[in-house]
């Protein structure tokens, strides 16, 4: 409830219209000129310069709030925290906005999330990791993102492990592929650590590559589905040399498991594949696009649009100890990041080098999240293996669902992941007419908005026309109304203030339905 | 002939064992049989549309297509006098005697077999013709009609080309690599119901003027799509909202009225969700909807099961047989394939045991599968299954004959490539190297 009620402070603002946005150009843009200080924005704007592009201006506070929020942490801003951080006059609230977002809880569940999508964790077909052991490959995942783990030894552990399924998380990493021969594993390798897709290789790379994943042997025990990861030399795949993608060959030993010395190439600080492949994959998470298009794509034949700015960030990288908390905040204070969505040039190349912030749907489990924040409704979700059903408590947070086999229509036809491949393009935020017809005319959303607790809170405590649509307008795309948009709001109420009830809900469901509302912008 | 190449190495009996042969020679599970494909693309469409009758748990063939009396109450229970059909020789279970009247329209494949127990590794053969448990999850039958058939193919209609009535099977993911675009429409809702509350389409309690007032609101209030005229993105979503009111507002979204129906026809179906959606896809079909797909659910019978039957069989038996005489009635049958069958049968040998006290559990080993209409013949029985319904006895049909046997009537080059995010050479239909059995196609009631 507290979350809706708009604090006096805004309110009094509201009433005498000093918060109203009156330009355009101030809703989504913000007066300031860019400044370019940071390497990042050297490297992105001398580059537009050399191609003659001009970028778009600096997003407003109320753009970078709500942009923060859900890029950062998956969530949207509940109406006080978008208010307050939008009437601060701190001059460095938006560095401090982003330390806070890193710190947050949701931090961890959104990129276990993301993490998940990549690494497969999911119960069912075609993955068939079994529920228990989903719940310990997330759990891993989880932690080790919320414990900020070096991206290294992250992908160290991943690579080395051995033990039980139900135990050890990181080992279902080798169970969690359709194929598990030694060629399907480094396969997933390449393409989750090194962003490239191994079947274009030659097939000797590949077969090189292969053989450091020749003893890695599953073994069932007497537990209904555990699996056992381990070093098995006597594997009937065993190969006595293997060779590195860059073509140095290796003697394998009986005493030491290959996976060791293929992480141990795989992260040192001079392999290029290793930093390259992550710092790509931070800035396509956070920018809508890969340096290198399609971020899980990385060949020859697909070269960089800003080479300089990739070296420069795998550099930071590697000097941090692959923290990827300093490649965020570095990334997110950025005024390149910052940048509004509205751009100021059409060629063709502005995309690619980062001339405006683009358009993005939200991600499905994101989108439901906002639905039930705003709205104070919840989702059901359960697990149907095995029997008895499980039922996930209502108040979870739909990105911090665990299992990709957990799921609903809603965030199917919203474009989640079926997790069955760990490519990015799995994730589909493009629209269709089924997600327009559900949002514009289901009994789901329409159930939502009318059951909404929150709204009748609202409709309650603010009898004027004027104060509600504010406070519709802050809860749900996280910024306070323009003069002209308050007047076609209250324009929409009766003039007996017969029904208002139907007239705010009627506010609230175009909202929900505005492109502001569906789009990180 | 690639494929042809990789059989060279094995004997022709050895061939036949492993099910790699069919009944007109040499079956190639692709290319085989669609030796004209290559060079001249696809075959000649003869259906233009398909009803899938999915019986999701699976149900007993035993107490539907394939009766067994003489195998004694313990496969039979109380179902013991199959009835003659219109077609002399062909029996089916005392149940359905109102499709007996029907057999001349439909053929009986009796040697389904794909030996799978479990429910959604089992949903995904049948429905995909591929084996589970393979590199990729390739997408079903509607989900490859809706590619070939659908918006790519320049499909115009207002009503989505691949609709499911009423709800999605869940657990199996219809559209595979092929992505969330090519997932089935859900009606949701209960077509017994007046309305048909179609999810999306007919929200009841929202009045047209209203629908119409907050049309006009949205657009007033739509103010970050008015700050980026001409953006890709908000241009294909305008698009979608556009196709999505003209569902809501005009006249196409009707198709989901039954009430249009005249109330006797609506009796014959069976006034329950499975005869209505049985209607519903007809009606669906008419429009030109390629691809219906009726979830029915609840044969999943592993206790109570001939009291489940006693329930559910004169439903199956009112709908299907309405659907087949009304779609011949309106010159549709030879255009619309209806199949119909589970993902696999169930147990022959009753268990009378606690704690299933008369159940019968899965069995991929043999089951039966109805097909009718747009190219299969009427009034045949394929394949057999043995005495007491446990093992195939004589040609085994896989689930790619089946699924590739539509995608010929449908015109569907089995050949043709499917798009798939890691770019990868992915085909409509399998290969011998997928490690898929086949029988060969159904040529025998085509």
């Amino acid at each position: 409830m507290k979350k809706t009620a708009i604090s006096a402070l805004v309110l009094t603002a509201v009433l005498t219209g000093t918060v109203a946005v009156r330009a355009q150009t101030g809703l989504y843009e913000s007066p300031a000129k860019l400044a370019p200080e940071s390497e990042i924005d050297q490297l992105v704007f001398n580059r537009l310069k050399q191609l003659d592009i001009q970028p778009a201006n600096l997003c407003s506070d109320a753009v970078f709030v709500r942009r923060a929020y859900l890029d950062v942490i998956g969530t949207q801003p509940a109406a006080r925290d978008a208010s307050s951080f939008i009437l601060d006059r701190d001059p460095n609230k938006r560095a401090k906005l982003i330390d806070q977002l890193l710190a947050r809880d949701e931090f961890a569940d959104y990129w276990a999330m993301k993490w998940s999508d990549l690494l497969r964790v999911k119960a069912e077909f075609p993955i068939d990791l079994w529920p228990n052991a989903a719940q310990a490959y997330h759990h891993w995942i989880r932690t080790a993102i919320e414990e900020n783990q070096p991206y290294d030894q992250f992908v160290r552990d991943l690579l080395t492990a051995s033990g039980s399924n139900f135990e050890v998380g990181q080992a279902n990493f080798y169970r969690a592929m359709q194929n598990r021969d030694p060629k399907g594993i480094a396969q997933t390798v390449a393409l989750t650590f090194m962003g490239a897709r191994a079947d274009k290789w030659p097939t000797n790379q590949l077969a090189g590559m292969a053989a450091f994943f020749s003893q890695v042997g599953i073994k069932t025990t007497a537990e209904w589905k555990e699996e056992i990861v381990f070093f098995n030399p006597a594997s009937t795949n065993a190969q006595a040399t293997a060779t590195f993608p860059d073509g140095t060959t290796v003697k394998l030993s009986t005493d030491r498991d290959p996976r060791e010395v293929f992480a141990g190439w795989l992260i040192d600080p001079k392999n290029p594949w290793f930093a390259r492949n992550i710092v790509n994959r931070a800035w396509f998470w956070l920018l809508g696009r890969g340096i290198i298009q399609e971020p899980d794509d990385i060949r020859p034949d697909n070269p960089p649009s800003n080479p300089e700015l990739l070296a420069y960030l795998e550099k930071e990288l590697v000097a941090s100890h692959y923290d990827l908390k300093h490649l965020y905040r570095l990334i997110l204070n950025s005024q390149t990041y910052q940048l509004s969505s509205v751009p100021r040039s059409n060629q063709p190349a502005a995309a690619a080098n980062f001339a405006s912030y683009p358009l993005r749907q939200l991600d499905a489990e994101v989108l439901a999240d906002a639905l039930c924040e705003i709205t104070g409704t919840t989702e059901k979700y359960s697990s149907s293996i095995p029997e008895p059903f499980t039922f996930i408590p209502e108040k979870e947070r739909s990105i911090a669902l665990p299992d990709g086999s957990i799921t609903s229509s809603f965030l199917e036809m919203f474009g989640r992941p079926p997790r069955d491949t760990g490519l990015e393009s799995e994730r589909n935020n493009r629209p269709t007419a089924n997600q327009r017809l559900h949002l514009l005319n289901s009994s789901h959303i329409q159930r939502k908005i009318e059951q909404s607790e929150k709204f009748k809170y609202l409709l309650k405590t603010r009898d004027n026309p004027r104060d509600v649509v504010a406070g519709l307008y802050l809860a749900i795309l996280s910024r306070f109304p323009t003069e002209n948009e308050l007047q076609i709001a209250v324009g929409h109420f009766p003039t007996d203030g017969a029904d208002n009830r139907a007239a705010a809900l009627d506010v609230a469901w175009a909202l929900i339905n505005s492109a502001e509302f569906l789009y990180r912008h | 002939m690639k494929t042809k190449h990789k059989l060279a190495g094995i004997s022709r009996r050895e061939a036949m064992r492993r099910g790699l042969l069919g009944a007109a020679g040499l079956w190639l599970a692709r290319g085989l049989d669609f030796p004209a494909f290559a060079a001249a693309g696809p075959p000649p469409a003869r259906a233009k549309a398909v009803i899938q009758i999915w019986l999701w748990g699976g149900a007993c063939h035993l107490d539907t297509f394939d009766p067994k009396p003489e195998a004694g109450n313990d496969y039979c229970g109380p179902f013991k006098t199959p009835i003659e059909t219109n077609v002399p020789g062909i029996k089916i279970c005392e149940l359905l005697p109102l499709l007996a009247k029907q057999a001349d329209k439909y053929s009986l494949i009796r040697s389904m077999t794909h030996g799978n127990n479990a429910h959604e590794t089992a949903s995904y053969m049948v429905q995909t013709g591929r084996p589970a448990g393979g590199r990729d999850v390739f997408p079903c039958i509607g989900a490859v009609v809706s590619l070939f058939k659908g918006y790519d193919a320049g499909y115009r209609g207002l009503i989505p080309p691949y609709i499911v009535l009423t709800e999605p099977q869940g657990r199996f993911s219809e559209a595979g690599f092929l992505g969330s675009r090519y997932k089935p429409f859900a009606t949701g809702g209960d077509p017994a119901k007046t309305p048909f509350a179609v999810e999306g389409v007919v929200a009841p309690g929202i009045s047209e003027q209203r629908q119409k007032d907050r049309r006009d609101l949205l657009q007033k209030l739509n103010t970050l799509e008015h700050a980026l005229p001409g953006n890709a993105q908000l241009a294909a979503s305008d698009q979608a909202e556009q196709q999505a009111y003209d569902l809501i507002l005009g006249d196409a979204g009707k198709v989901f009225d039954l009430s249009q129906e005249k109330d006797e026809l609506r009796t014959q179906y069976g006034k329950n969700t499975f005869g209505q959606s049985c209607l519903a896809a007809r009606r669906l079909v008419e429009k030109g909807v390629p691809y219906v797909t009726i979830n029915y659910n609840g044969w999943d019978t592993h206790k109570q099961h001939f009291q489940e039957m006693r329930r559910k069989l004169p439903e199956l038996d009112k709908g299907l047989a309405t659907l087949l005489q009304d779609l011949s009635d309106r010159k549709l049958l030879d255009s619309t394939i209806i199949w119909c069958c589970g993902e696999f049968g169930r147990t022959p040998k009753v268990q009378w045991e606690e704690p299933w006290n008369g159940g019968r559990g899965h069995w991929g080993k043999v089951f039966s599968a109805l097909v009718a209409g747009g190219g299969f013949k009427g009034g045949h029985v394929v394949g057999a299954s043995d005495a007491k319904g446990e093992e195939v006895k004589e040609r085994p049909v896989y689930p790619v004959d089946l699924i590739g046997s539509m995608y010929e009537l449908l015109g569907i080059d089995g050949d043709a490539k499917l798009p798939n995010p890691g770019g990868l050479d992915l085909r409509v239909l399998p290969t011998v190297a997928d490690g898929v059995k086949s029988g060969g196609l159904l040529k025998e009631i085509m």
